[in-house]
């Protein structure tokens, strides 16, 4: 074994030993707060609605905002990594599963939000296209199902390309540990050895999927946008909700994905592998995003306000400068300003600087959510039916939860599998140039011969 | 049965290897090649290249498609209810449908396929050395037959650095 191969698999399986007392208390920590929220959840089943600030008119409040926050977050992964791959960037390889994992997990706690969001969550299962006992099957028309069939075809596209790549990482665990551990990693491993064949399957399906997987995130958060713009609210009834929203969520994904990525460096002691190069590149995608971003925030807005519809210019004025503005211009100076000037200017783009920024633009793109769902709720049409929301304890619990949920999440899995694919980083480690350039002189060989 | 390997350090002292059994009269099928890696640079990751993945998936993706067309289309005319003055078979929201479950096809159908062609979810074979993932390359025949071992190991003996093994 080379001094580099022991060094790389020592270092990455290095979180799968021993843990300290610090990791105990911290999961324990995050573990108390999912608790709680879970309590809230109960709390809100038993009781009903009544408990949290959601009434008439504004009937979707933090819990739909909480909704497509995560299902946005959700697209720093696979849709990040999948491009990656396709465009074969090398400096993807210790990216591409933190993303990966942050899909997975944030796809399960937004994917949660509708079913809370029901109230009676048990009865979720009318939404799964079978048919009743009258043979009435649920409406393909309504943007619910199709949020039902976008989000499980993408949850289930993720969970698969997240585990495939895992699978020989998992060989090399099993090769290495005894008594259960051996056995539980080898039924996870499906019996990978590593022949030619295995992995050039391995490549290939992962290839298909990579194409797959695009445009399915792609869609999914069109059909989210769907959920507002097929409606008649005020603000919501765009063209450009479906682009808009898919720019939004790949933006805070990328963000989430920096901060994850700062935090594992960080914590688990892979500055040899997540090195400043990364950040800087992801830093400038995030500062695509963001002008992106500020370039479809502005259309939305000169198109509303150009329109001076009355419905809408309402909930335009009531963003701008009335009771939302602080709400409205904090966002815009942390999903826009601020990473600009971070971002913008070498100088400040290091890893410090990409994090600032996008703990700033994961707060802004909350706040994005939150001014998409509620102001146009609280200011539709005729004044008479236009109110007001007020967050309850309930639902700031549930959301405080789901964010220490997918820390939680992150930090398990870390615990359990490595978070850098060791496979791929030796893939990428090329043998030298005299070696390459005899292997292709005997393949030219046998194409000529 | 027994099956002769050698593990080896480098890739190119592995590609020696293979081109040494072939030399001996040995086919690509025949021969096992195991690494901790994808190895592209070298020769002998060619083969077992053919695979059937992307047929598999492109039928599993219109598969998916055939099924959603009839889903939507069935259910509406099960019960024609005029929605929103939509027609009764509104192909423009089908359309999401069939694209959601269309990817669904392919992705999964990608997956069985990798599955059962890679042998994955079976016992493993006896060709196989643990110490592959601490960087080795193994590089062996699965049942050369008694008449030809010494042929195989001296041929796996003829590349660098060879540890060689029987099992």
């Amino acid at each position: 074994m080379s001094a580099n191969e022991d060094r790389l698999s020592a270092t990455l399986l290095r979180p799968l030993g021993r843990s300290g007392v610090l990791w105990y208390a911290f999961v324990a920590f995050l573990g108390t707060i999912v608790a709680a929220g879970l309590f809230a959840w109960f709390f809100q089943m038993w009781r009903g609605f009544g408990v949290t600030g959601i009434r008439w008119p504004v009937y979707w409040g933090f819990l739909i905002t909480d909704f497509v926050f995560w299902i946005g977050i959700s697209h720093a992964g696979t849709l990040i990594s999948a491009i990656l791959r396709l465009v074969n960037a090398g400096w993807r390889r210790p990216v591409t599963r933190c993303a990966e994992v942050i899909t997975a997990f944030a796809l399960m706690i937004g994917g949660l939000f509708p079913i809370i969001h029901l109230g009676k969550p048990w009865l979720f299962f009318w939404l799964v296209p079978y048919p009743n006992q009258r043979l009435i099957w649920p409406n393909f028309r309504s943007p619910l199902v199709w949020d039902f069939f976008a989000i499980s075809t993408y949850l289930t596209g993720s969970l698969l390309f997240l585990f495939l790549p895992m699978i020989p990482d998992f060989a090399l665990v099993r090769d290495r540990s005894t008594g259960m551990t051996k056995k539980i990693y080898g039924l996870l491993a499906l019996g990978w050895r590593g022949t030619t064949g295995q992995w050039h399957r391995l490549e290939v399906a992962m290839q298909i999927m990579a194409i797959a997987i695009i445009p399915v995130a792609v869609s999914v958060h069109t059909i989210v946008s769907f959920d507002f713009s097929m409606a008649p609210v005020p603000m919501w009834h765009s063209t450009i909700f479906g682009p808009y929203f898919v720019a939004g969520a790949i933006f805070s994904g990328i963000a989430g994905l920096i901060i994850a990525m700062a935090a594992l460096r960080s914590v688990l002691k892979l500055h040899e592998y997540l090195q400043p190069i990364h950040f800087e590149n992801l830093g400038k995608l995030l500062l695509t995003m963001s002008l992106l971003w500020g370039y479809f925030t502005f259309n939305e807005r000169l198109t509303a306000w150009y329109g001076n519809g009355t419905s809408e210019i309402n909930t335009f004025q009531v963003t701008q400068g009335g009771s939302f503005a602080p709400l409205f211009w904090t966002m815009v100076l942390v999903n826009f300003v601020l990473p600009i000037l971070i971002l913008g200017i070498r100088r400040f783009r290091t890893i410090t600087g990409c994090v600032i920024a996008s703990i700033g633009i994961v707060i802004g793109m909350w706040l994005e959510r939150y001014l998409i769902v509620v102001p146009s709720l609280a200011h539709k049409y005729l004044p008479y039916s236009w109110g007001t929301y007020s967050p309850r304890p309930t639902e700031i619990l549930i959301t405080v939860a789901t964010f220490a949920a997918m820390i939680l999440l992150y930090t398990l899995f870390a615990k359990f599998i490595p978070i850098i694919s060791i496979w791929e980083m030796r893939a990428g480690e090329h043998p030298a140039e005299d070696l390459i350039a005899a292997a292709e002189r005997r393949r030219l060989g046998e194409t000529h011969a | 049965m027994t099956a002769v390997y050698a593990l080896y350090t480098t890739g190119d002292a592995a590609q020696r290897a293979v081109n040494s059994l072939r030399a001996a009269g040995y086919a690509d099928r025949d021969i096992t090649i195991i690494s901790a890696a994808p190895m592209e640079d070298y020769e002998f990751s060619h083969i077992g290249r053919e695979s059937y993945v992307w047929y598999f998936a492109t039928g599993g993706a219109i598969l998916g498609f055939l099924v959603a067309t009839w889903l939507t289309m069935f259910t509406e005319n099960a019960w024609p209810i005029n929605v929103g003055n939509m027609p009764i078979v509104a192909w423009y929201p089908n359309l999401i449908v069939m694209f959601e479950m269309t990817m669904l096809g392919a992705i999964i159908s990608t997956v069985v396929t990798l599955i059962i062609t890679a042998g994955l979810g079976r016992r493993m074979p006896k060709l196989y050395d643990p110490e592959v993932t601490l960087g080795k390359i193994l590089v062996g025949v699965a049942a050369p037959g008694d008449a030809r071992m010494a042929d195989v190991e001296r041929a796996l003996l003829a590349a660098p650095g060879a540890e060689l093994k029987t099992v």
